[in-house]
């Protein structure tokens, strides 16, 4: 097990040193302490590690992550696990603006609440939210799945492609070609395999969830749509 | 004494308004039909000042020249010398503009890869993601970090040597980008993470950051990512160049990119290309001015694009303060697009070989701008290559031929003192005398 103390470390080493992990590394324990906000804390790491960060960190926590599972102990900064390929990350707190933003692949899981634009260009992760997101969250996503337990903002799903989205609580208003669709069996067990995922097996009712997606009418340009663009 | 005959009422020659002019007219006809704006690719085409209204002053007796084919005057470049650990060593100031496999075919993209590398250039990615036709026919290859994110990938990062953040560019800035259906193959879907055949938008706003403190943070987390190893580029359009160059350095950038309005784009709606944005000339010397109020002239190095053509484009570029230009329409033209010879299948597109610019529709008969696998098969990648290799070869040639006349050993040594303008425009503008004067148009009395 490797113990990192930001408050002693120059964040630049500790980054150098997890990339510099071989894919069958045995040192796959990291608790990194002090991380005092700082930004772009274990951003890059592509290795089948588990990272424990003890407190509060800054902007692009854990961004681009591969394989790692990433977990921190209080609130996150802009651009949470921005653009996760695979792995995990967790943060028990709040996430700030765009978490998991544009991510590819993985698991983002955050306990409380998400600012604006959760899930931003979504392409393929799933993200399960325990509190409420903010505006325009799964503003333009293309793949993957959101899963909000709370309330979302205005604009969900603004300019939506083929992510799916689920959310227990009020929705404020719906974006642009975003629109409520049918909660199917199949549906209630994907959702039940997300929620299982992030923890939270049996916990909560899937059937408890609306289902919203894109209305595809905004797919190709046309005149007729001209109010929406 | 007989009367002359009655002469006829004299015909008024038919006039047609200078303003309402054919070219507008047909606009207005074409808009009432769809209730569309009209989408094309390239860049600015109405005249703007540009780079011909400029002149250089070969060496007299005050100056003395260098010998052509016999005295060196050299043209490497190193760009990243802020804070990479691993700089860009160009061995000519000449680099290939970012241009997406998508806008363009796999071959074309090859292309670019042979032509540049035989030169000692870079090549750029674009919008979608790296393919593997560039990175193995790159020796230099920067990867663009766009707003869409379309194919991101960290391990795309890690294996580029610079990472260019677009933030706008010349043709449009402030807008974001669109591939229409026609050109969302399988496999430009699947790296898009987008479903076949749509028309699919590209963000104008960058997800994860807002404004010039987000962006000095997004920075460092790519320094962080590639442990410091990459020249970071930052690119924008020419709006504002001295406050964008400015708050590019303060955000960290090692590379500031400045693409003018003549710069081309796969496809934007044709008024944001002709009425957003300004000339390259305009956009130099703010710019220059900003790393020099900064102290960090040639530190943090300017490329420059939008309208380069020939040797003495790039020439008066490097004069104005720039350290390298990238080409992208250019490029295109040596691979083979709008050649003459294809002018029958340009008229059966309903236009003509020099303005074929419907490039997203993917129906280039020059088998570039397409993804269509017949057309693109057109391309010979090796042939293409090698005609892009000679066009930066003779661009090289010419840049050193004009830097020798004017005494200089290296042609970043030329300076704004080799330059006259011709017109007050472009005096003001590049803030070089009028030829024959000493006026400066808001810089020195007359």
């Amino acid at each position: 097990m490797s113990l990192v103390d930001l408050a002693t470390t120059p964040l630049r080493e500790l980054n150098a040193a997890l990339h510099q992990l071989p894919p069958d590394t045995n040192n796959t324990q990291w608790t990194i302490r002090n991380p005092r906000g700082q930004h772009a804390i274990a951003v890059g790491i592509d290795a089948p590690i588990a990272v424990e960060i003890e407190g509060h960190v800054g902007y692009y926590c854990a961004g681009m992550n591969q394989q790692a599972s990433v977990t921190i102990r209080g609130n996150a900064g802009v651009g949470l696990a921005e653009n996760m390929m695979s792995g995990e990350v967790r943060v028990t707190g709040d996430a700030s603006q765009a978490a998991g933003a544009t991510a590819q692949g993985g698991t983002l899981v955050i306990g409380g609440n998400a600012s604006a634009r959760c899930g931003i260009s979504l392409k393929g992760a799933d993200i399960i939210v325990q509190g409420n997101v903010g505006h325009m969250s799964a503003f333009m996503a293309q793949a993957g799945n959101l899963v909000v337990l709370g309330d979302a903002g205005e604009a969900l799903g603004d300019s939506l492609y083929e992510a799916c989205l689920y959310v227990r609580g009020e929705v404020a208003s719906l974006g642009a070609d975003c629109i409520e669709k049918a909660m199917t069996e199949a549906h209630r067990a994907k959702l039940a395999a997300l929620l299982a995922k992030a923890g939270m097996n049996g916990a909560v009712d899937p059937g408890a969830f609306r289902r919203y997606g894109s209305a595809r009418r905004l797919y190709h340009f046309k005149v007729d749509n001209v109010s929406a663009y | 004494m007989d009367k002359l005959p009655p002469r006829p009422v004299p015909a008024t020659t038919p006039r047609k308004s200078a303003t309402f002019d054919d070219y507008s007219l047909s606009e207005i006809r074409r808009a009432a039909a769809t209730g569309l704006y009209d989408i094309r690719g390239g860049g600015a085409k109405r005249r703007v000042p540009h780079f011909d209204d400029l002149l250089f002053l070969g060496a007299s007796i005050s100056r003395y020249p260098l010998e052509g084919y016999r005295e060196k005057c050299a043209t490497n470049v190193t760009l990243g010398t802020r804070f990479a650990k691993k700089p860009i060593e160009l061995a000519i100031p000449i680099t290939i503009a970012g241009m997406s496999f998508g806008s363009l075919s796999a071959q074309a993209k090859e292309a670019l890869g042979r032509g540049a590398s035989a030169l000692g250039t870079s090549t750029t990615t674009g919008d979608g993601g790296m393919t593997q036709e560039e990175r193995g026919h790159s020796n230099l290859l920067v990867y663009q970090l766009l707003p869409s994110r379309y194919g991101m990938n960290p391990n795309d990062l890690r294996q580029a040597d610079a990472i260019e953040v677009v933030v706008g560019q010349g043709a449009k800035p402030g807008g974001g980008g669109m591939l229409l259906g026609q050109k969302i193959s399988a496999r430009v879907a699947e790296m898009r993470t987008l479903p076949e055949g749509i028309d699919q938008r590209s963000a104008c706003r960058h997800p994860d950051w807002t404004g010039p403190d987000d962006l000095e943070i997004k920075l460092h987390e790519l320094r962080e990512l590639t442990d410091w190893e990459k020249p970071i580029y930052v690119k924008v359009g020419a709006s504002r160049p001295y406050y964008d160059t400015a708050l590019s350095v303060k955000a960290g950038a090692d590379v500031v990119v400045l693409d003018g309005m003549q710069g081309g784009t796969a496809a934007t709606q044709e008024i944001f290309i002709e009425h957003v944005g300004i000339p390259l000339l305009a956009a130099i010397r703010p710019a220059v001015q900003a790393l020099q109020d900064l102290g960090l002239h040639r530190k943090v190095q300017l490329v420059v694009s939008g309208g380069i053509r020939n040797g003495a484009d790039v020439a008066k570029a490097l004069a104005l303060g720039a350290d390298a230009v990238s080409i992208g329409t250019a490029a295109l033209a040596a691979l083979g697009d709008n050649d003459p010879a294809l002018e029958e299948e340009y008229r059966a597109l309903g236009t003509t070989a020099g303005a074929y610019d419907d490039w997203h529709e993917g129906r280039d008969p020059a088998g570039i701008t397409t993804q269509d696998p017949g057309l693109a098969a057109r391309l010979d990648p090796v042939a293409a290559g090698r005609r892009l290799a000679n066009y930066l070869a003779v661009l090289t040639l010419e840049a050193q031929t004009i830097a020798r006349a004017c005494g200089k050993s290296h042609v970043l040594n030329l300076e704004p003192e080799d330059l006259v303008a011709l017109t007050v425009e472009a005096a003001a503008m590049a803030q070089v005398p009028l030829a024959g004067t000493q006026w400066i148009p808001g810089k020195s009395g007359f």
